[in-house]
């Protein structure tokens, strides 16, 4: 346990403490298990690895050390092994012995454990020099792999808390907030907000007490930045936390977190506590006379919850919904006192503020968009991961460089940011740069930093009825617009999709989308209509064909397609027979099967098992 | 039961504001919301039964009813969704027999489907009992519910 850390000074010297306890030749691993690895089972091979390294009596000579999300998903499990920084990916069970033996103790590299770059066929042996981590820009989420989050120490010894000290001892709370806002810090929640506006107005309000939230309710589907970092560095998020604190004048925090996120919870739970223990939580920290504690609440599940009003009626005990916002939670927010919230990434971002200074960082990004941003890479990508780049850095960039294009030699059709209150982007709009501005000029918005990517076998349509079925039951139901007018969206979507389509339907959909738009409470209802929106701008020929020819082009809404088997392609293995579960595929050995369309429940298991792209989908 | 909820209400130092995460923790003591643990909670709060209620079915990890004994929830998040969750989703509804959000009568099997789960690596992914099952597919889906069904039956056999 760490004692009471006193004053700035103090805290410089316990980090040169730590550093110095710290040999940085010394041989160190460091496994990564952020919830995606973990999800791969990689906690066994950690008490596998350990097992191995007790074995051969080298636990005094060896650093071990677990860390949160490296961001490479894809290839998880993954170690890496220092002090070179030997970078190891997809490691099995089988491998924990080979790897102490091998590279640790003899420092021979295993050529099958090591990334290959599927550009040039090169195998890649240290981490850095990954394609996938070498085109980002890992301000931010850099750290991760850097530190156990269960540890203060390991942040306090890469000079964590000193923006902390800094902003405590040698700075005013207004010129911390000139600073934000100066350096132009926009909120990563989505809105886009300047942050040091939100601070500022907070900080003048009337009204006592004041309070500092951080939004991680991350709900879009396919974002997980927020997570990954609460998770992976702790410490950032409540020193950032903590400083805004200090400059808006409040006393209490709260972190609202998605109760789907458990590992999230433990670790920021852990920080808290050592956090109080070193004095840099809690009563006078730093010696400072600045008294501030944070309570952590976990969601209930409900998507709205991440819009700021409703998680304030969560916070205070009540169904989650929103009120309208003429009202701002600057001047009346949680308990009706004067609130800033944040999310996760936006307090991530206020240390390197303060460390390095708003000019520092107003260097990089774009005009009105300054500084990184991490982005969910997901969907039909190679490299599905979290990347940080600077702002107005392009799509192209980020799926095809950074993410490694789509998989199986598909063609990229389109790539969805901004969750359910975002849109579809395609393909012409590739060279786009991307930050909070121009996304929103294209019909999207940047969100919290979801990229969904998607390729030639996904429906237009089926997207489009799929986020609006999502906030179908995500609505709230407060207000008439977006309860009675996304589930009329979605039952017009449906109908599309089932083939029953009818002409007049687009300019329907347009016209509903207008009264949402102009009529919902929230942000939610707001922003609703823009997946449908931008799928009929992008892609209004799908829309046509399904509705005029009741064909779908991408072979996605049932009603609407046959399977048949290629005869070309067809060998005769007799897969596609084995699991089809009605009997409808059949055929002989090493001759060509059929599909029988009546008994076919077009459930997809022939062509999802057949190894030679001979099912026909039309 | 009544001694367990206090236990937990204590634990939150009997502040309703934290009436989401107090129930929360209700639930995963009982695996689902009791009726008589909802009371204890609405007087020992002193929230009324109705106010209750409204946080309890507005929040959707909330479940009056109790759940299966294995749990399966298949994530629909939008990477998900891309690589073909739906179709995953059918499949399971089509053998269980039960719709997305029902468990089945005889109490053996829970069918939820969620938002995302931020393992999109991963994607589809099917959790059974809290353990991960990635990059899933119908034939596999098939086989993981004809195992438990195995497992569930040699259980029987045993009582």
């Amino acid at each position: 346990m760490m004692s009471k850390i006193k004053s700035f000074n103090e805290l410089k010297s316990v980090q040169e403490r730590l550093k110095a306890g710290r040999d940085p030749k010394k041989p160190c691993i460091t496994v990564c298990v952020g919830t995606g690895c973990l999800a791969y089972g990689t906690q066994k091979l950690v008490d596998s690895l350990r097992e191995e390294i007790a074995k051969r009596n080298l636990t005094d000579k060896i650093d071990f050390r677990t860390s949160g999300c490296h961001g490479f998903c894809e290839r998880g499990p993954m170690v890496v092994i220092g002090p070179e920084n030997i970078f190891y990916q997809r490691v099995g069970l089988g491998d924990a012995a080979e790897i102490i033996d091998k590279t640790l103790l003899k420092g021979e590299v295993i050529d099958r454990l090591l990334y290959v770059d599927p550009a040039t066929g090169e195998k890649i042996v240290h981490e850095d020099d990954v394609p996938f981590y070498k085109k980002q820009t890992r301000l931010v989420f850099g750290l991760n792999f850097k530190i156990d989050p269960e540890k203060i120490e390991d942040y306090l010894a890469i000079d964590g808390y000193s923006a902390l000290g800094k902003a405590l001892t040698t700075m005013k709370p207004e010129e911390i907030i000139q600073e934000v806002i100066k350096a132009n810090l926009r909120g990563r929640g989505g809105g886009g907000f300047p942050a040091g506006w939100k601070w500022d107005e907070t900080r003048k309000a009337e009204g006592e007490p004041k309070y500092v939230i951080c939004n991680a309710d991350e709900g879009d589907p396919g974002a997980y930045m927020d997570r990954s970092l609460l998770e992976g560095n702790p410490h950032l998020v409540l020193e950032g936390m903590i400083i805004g604190a200090y400059a808006i004048g409040s006393s209490q925090g709260y972190i609202y977190v998605r109760n789907e996120y458990p590992l999230a919870v433990k670790n920021i739970t852990i920080a808290m506590q050592q956090a109080r223990e070193a004095g840099l939580l809690g009563e006078n920290i730093l010696g400072s006379g600045f008294n501030f504690d944070v309570k952590i609440n976990r969601g209930g599940g409900a998507f709205v919850c991440g819009e700021s009003s409703a998680l304030f009626a969560s916070l205070e005990g009540r169904a989650g919904e929103p009120r309208a916002k003429y009202i701002h939670a600057t001047h009346k927010g949680l308990y009706d006192k004067p609130t800033n919230l944040n999310n996760v990434e936006t307090w991530g971002n206020v240390p390197f503020i303060i460390e390095k200074g708003a000019a520092w960082y107003a260097g990089i990004g774009t005009e009105n968009s300054k500084g990184t941003k991490i982005f969910s890479l997901v969907g039909k990508i190679n490299n599905t991961g979290l990347v940080e780049v600077p702002m107005g850095t392009t799509l192209r960039k980020i799926v095809f460089e950074i993410g490694g294009g789509i998989p199986d030699g598909k063609k990229f059709k389109a790539i969805q940011t901004g969750g359910p209150s975002g849109g579809c982007i395609p393909e012409k709009h590739l060279d786009m740069r991307v930050d909070f501005d121009e996304l929103t000029k294209i019909g999207s918005m940047m969100g919290s930093g979801g990229m969904i990517v998607m390729d030639e076998r996904n429906c237009m349509v089926d997207v489009a009825r799929y986020f609006t079925n999502f906030l179908v039951s995500e609505s709230c139901g407060k207000c008439v617009p977006c309860r009675e007018g996304i589930r009329r969206m979605r039952d017009i979507l449906v109908d599309i999709t089932e083939g029953k389509g009818q002409e007049g339907d687009v300019e329907l959909l347009e016209s509903i989308s207008k009264g949402i738009k102009d009529g919902a409470l929230c942000a939610l209802g707001n922003s609703a209509p823009n997946p449908v929106l931008s799928t009929i701008r992008y892609f209004r020929d799908e829309y046509v064909a399904h509705i005029k020819q009741k064909r779908c082009p991408a072979g996605v809404c049932r009603n609407l397609i046959t399977y048949s088997v290629d005869p070309d392609k067809c060998t005769g293995c007799t897969v596609c027979s084995k699991v089809c579960p009605t009997g409808a595929a059949s055929g002989e050995r090493k001759q060509v099967h059929k599909i029988d369309p009546a008994k076919c429940t077009k459930c997809g298991a022939c062509r999802e098992s057949c190894k030679f792209d001979a099912i026909i989908v039309r | 039961m009544e001694d367990k909820v206090n236990d937990i209400i204590k634990k939150y130092g009997s502040d309703k504001s934290f009436i989401v995460p107090i129930l929360q923790d209700v639930q995963r003591e009982f695996n689902y919301l009791p009726k008589d643990a909802l009371c204890a909670v609405s007087s020992r709060l002193s929230v009324p039964i109705s106010r209750v209620y409204e946080v309890v079915t507005f929040y959707k990890a909330f479940s009056l009813k109790p759940k299966g004994r294995y749990q399966l929830t298949l994530c629909m998040g939008t990477a998900c969704h891309v690589r073909g969750a739906e179709l995953i989703a059918r499949n399971v509804s089509d053998i269980l027999g039960i719709r997305e959000g029902d468990t089945t009568p005889d109490l053996e099997y829970s069918f939820e489907t969620v938002g995302c789960l931020g393992a999109c690596a991963l994607g589809p992914i099917l959790v059974v009992n809290g353990e991960y099952h990635g990059h899933m597919n119908i034939a596999k889906s098939t086989k993981i519910l004809k195992k438990l069904g195995k497992k569930g039956a040699t259980d029987d056999e045993q009582d």
